[in-house]
């Protein structure tokens, strides 16, 4: 080989050599984040002869018992499938669970079987085959909805309320179970209405409710409220203003957002809701939970009139509500009267569909997938549905449940005490079984957690700013619209909306480990340069 | 030159005690346009309120909010949700000096100053000695320290509610004890006749602090002395950060 020859030779080899590290790079790079799992295949059998431990990421609404019935569903499904451990870890807060499934997700520590909602189960698509898609499962055999190796009575899949179970439809498939459903209730201090010379109508209607507001904003010459005799009185609060928004632009049938995640939300019916909010907190008729607190806390100490929030939250409401967190000595007398949200078309109600639902995450053992899925299953027994539904006003999410004699009867003893009983509660519940037809959801993408967040936030900063001094006009909604569209990025939202861009957007810096692998490579191949070269040289100078 | 000698050591001592008189820096003077303490307590509720006071305790931060137990000599704030970056939270430890510019809100009664101020950090430092407030519990003077930093003496352990077997518990997770560790701890404590409900709130003492240990080790019947800041809910409602025997 000739000089010239040799050291085209070496040339080709370093180009190479480079040619090949770069590649290495570039594959590892795009590796990152989009290798994720294998698709979930559903194995012939279930494998009992091994053990599985899998964890559930639980809900409770800060209640004692519903912490009990979870614990007794694991404790009776382990007596079932004594190969399964089940590891309960309790959250209160939807948020929370949301963080902590993101956090996790980069760690690849996600929880086996987790309470969540539809919009936060988009956002965790985003990784690969993370979720399971559970239409396979519902159809299969053996071990699916009411299958026949099952070691439990399930409910067939007819028996899940259809609308309950489309709720968790999206992405043309079924990423979650509907585990219990509430809505909004408007919880109302009926004593007080009266005592301003109203009456409650057949169906709430926000008309109604500002004008009776408004009336209870009159004060005595001591400069307390004359409807009751307090310094305090705060007429109409909102828990969640988020669904405040949502349900009052659906049911003037203004848009909120496209099924495929156009956002709608700024709109002039939104702005006009807005000022009828500002309006009312500048009279001070109005406020909201996280503005002022808790609407059962002003309720129950005769401050406030209309309340709304979940029909989950109806223990707390009321006079004789089993649960309060004002003292004794604080809480008023009043007769309770629990309605549908306000509405704007009396005749065609309309009300949000909420509550927790069960999604499985993906893990590299199909058998402990199989494990996950008897146990979210599980959860649609009717001993488990009655037993949680009974605990606050959700309904049961089969007609299984809704239609058994044991859960029949506890509606049809509404009263008879305070706890179990309590009327405030199981009138909740009716509320809602009596109005499936009229709830709806809003649509679930990438991106429509935040959408919900902002529809809240514009209520919050409206009324935050009225009560501020601060002018609410063209020029604000304007601002608002400009900031909440930057705050919570909806101006992405539309980009990143397909599961390809949103995979690319969410892969982040690489870890650590990849890193050092990069520089390692990166290290030896140049240290194989450098061997190279220097074997050129002294062949070079040899010569 | 002896005189001199003693002049200088003199003055060098009456400059070093002045330098002693608080844990660090001069607590008393505002800048301008900043608000005294009685100023801020007399400003209406939704008024945009300046302060400058001292962090005492971190309770969180999450996705650039932060939430701040601070105190100056004449009284404490608390502020929730502050806009503050993570590397800015890393810069706040107790005694840290911070302007901050927000409104002043109620929540279920507490003052605070309401989510969405600013702040910036300053020179100085203090960090407040505990108050004792054990014989103001039972009065209307006790919310005219709220968000102190305070100190309890001498109260006995009562039952904070039944286990599933109908056992009486020195303490429960969440208010009724639905939750599990690493869930904020209730317990109640007990001096001349009245029982209060105090809280190991854990996001500012979580699993792995002495103080979620030490409640957990409570027993009924126990005498304790406790510290923490004076927060309310419904009524005070304290945030302990120490537990000890009492002396």
């Amino acid at each position: 080989m000739s000089m010239r020859s040799f050291s085209a030779f070496k040339k080709s080899v370093i180009y190479s050599a480079v040619l090949v590290l770069i590649c290495c790079m570039l594959l590892l790079t795009g590796c990152h984040g989009r290798v994720g799992l294998s698709a979930f295949e559903i194995p012939e059998e279930f494998d009992t002869s091994r053990e599985y431990e899998i964890t559930f990421w639980a809900k409770n609404d800060t209640n004692k018992t519903q912490t009990a019935i979870y614990e007794k569903a694991i404790k009776d499904f382990e007596a079932l499938y004594p190969n399964v451990t089940v590891n309960l870890r309790l959250y209160t807060d939807y948020g929370k669970i949301y963080n902590d499934v993101i956090t996790n997700i980069a760690t690849n520590t996600t929880p086996n079987v987790c309470i969540t909602y539809p919009d936060h189960i988009a956002t965790y698509l985003t990784g690969t085959n993370l979720v399971v898609p559970l239409e396979g499962l519902f159809a299969d055999e053996k071990y699916g909805l009411g299958g026949s190796m099952l070691q439990f009575e399930s409910p067939a899949a007819g028996e899940i309320i259809p609308q309950f179970l489309e709720e968790c439809s999206f992405d043309g498939h079924y990423y979650a179970l509907p585990y219990m459903r509430s809505t909004e209730a408007c919880y109302i201090n009926k004593t007080y209405v009266e005592n301003l010379g109203y009456t409650l109508p057949d169906t709430l209607t926000w008309d109604f409710v500002w004008e009776v507001s408004e009336a209870a904003m009159e004060k005595d010459a001591d400069d307390n409220f004359v409807v009751n005799g307090q310094k305090v009185m705060i007429p109409f609060i909102y828990k969640s203003t988020d669904n405040m928004m949502i349900q009052m632009l659906r049911q003037q049938n203004a848009g909120y957002s496209t099924d495929a995640g156009d956002i709608l939300l700024f709109n002039d019916t939104t702005e006009n809701i807005l000022y009828t909010v500002a309006e009312h907190a500048k009279s001070g008729a109005f406020s909201t939970f996280k503005i002022s607190s808790y609407p059962a806390n002003f309720l129950n100490a005769g401050q406030c009139i209309f309340a709304i929030d979940s029909t989950a939250g109806a223990t707390w409401m009321g006079t004789d509500a089993p649960l309060s967190d004002i003292s004794e000595d604080k809480l008023v007398r009043f007769e309770t009267e629990v309605m549908t949200i306000p509405q704007f078309d009396a005749a065609n109600p309309r009300m949000i569909s909420q509550g927790p639902s069960v999604c499985i995450f993906n893990k590299e053992d199909p058998q402990e997938v199989m494990a996950s899925w008897l146990f979210t299953q599980y959860l649609l027994t009717n001993d488990v549905q009655i037993a949680y539904a009974e605990t606050e006003g959700y309904v049961p999410v089969t007609s299984k449940a809704q239609d058994s004699s044991q859960y029949q009867d506890y509606l049809s003893r509404g009263g008879e005490d305070n706890t179990l009983y309590y009327d405030v509660k199981i009138k909740a519940a009716k509320l809602l079984l009596n109005n499936v037809e009229h709830t709806f959801v809003t649509p679930v993408f990438v991106g429509s957690a935040s959408l919900r967040d902002a529809a809240g936030q514009l209520i919050e900063n409206t009324v935050k700013s009225v009560r501020r001094g601060q002018t609410v006009d063209g020029e604000y909604m304007e601002r608002l619209y400009d900031d909440m569209k930057a705050l919570y990025r909806l101006d992405q939202i539309g980009m990143s909306n397909s599961r390809a861009s949103s995979e690319k957007e969410e892969l982040g810096k690489l870890p650590g480990t990849s890193v050092i692998l990069l520089l390692s490579l990166a290290a030896v191949w140049i240290l194989i340069i450098v061997y190279v070269l220097i074997q050129t040289v002294k062949k070079r100078k040899n010569q | 030159m002896k005189k001199f000698t003693a002049v200088l050591l003199a003055s060098a001592l009456v400059f070093a005690c002045a330098g002693c008189g608080s844990k660090g820096g001069d607590t008393d003077a505002k800048s301008e346009g900043v608000m005294t303490y009685d100023e801020y307590m007399a400003a209406e509720l939704d008024s945009e309120v300046v302060i400058e006071t001292y962090v005492q305790a971190k309770q969180a931060w999450w996705e650039d909010k932060a939430t701040v137990y601070t105190q100056d000599k004449d009284g404490a704030y608390f502020v929730y949700n502050m806009t503050c970056s993570e590397a800015d939270y890393d810069k706040l430890k107790p005694g840290t000096k911070i302007k901050v510019t927000g409104y002043k809100a109620e929540w279920s009664g507490e003052v605070e100053i309401a989510e969405g101020a600013t702040f910036e950090i300053e020179d100085g430092n203090y960090v407040a000695e505990a108050l004792d407030v054990t014989s103001l519990l039972a009065s209307d003077e006790l919310i005219n320290h709220q968000n102190k930093f305070v100190s309890f003496k001498g109260m006995t352990v009562e039952a904070a509610g039944q286990d599933e077997n109908g056992n009486d518990v020195a303490f429960l997770y969440n208010w009724d004890g639905s939750g599990q560790d690493g869930d904020d701890l209730y317990f109640n404590v007990s001096l001349d006749g009245n029982t209060y409900t105090f809280t190991v709130e854990s996001y500012l003492c979580d699993n792995s602090t002495d103080v979620y240990a030490a409640v957990k080790n409570l027993n009924i019947g126990d005498k304790i002395d406790m510290e923490g800041f004076l927060y309310w809910y419904e009524g005070v409602n304290p945030h302990i950060t120490s537990v000890k025997a009492a002396k």
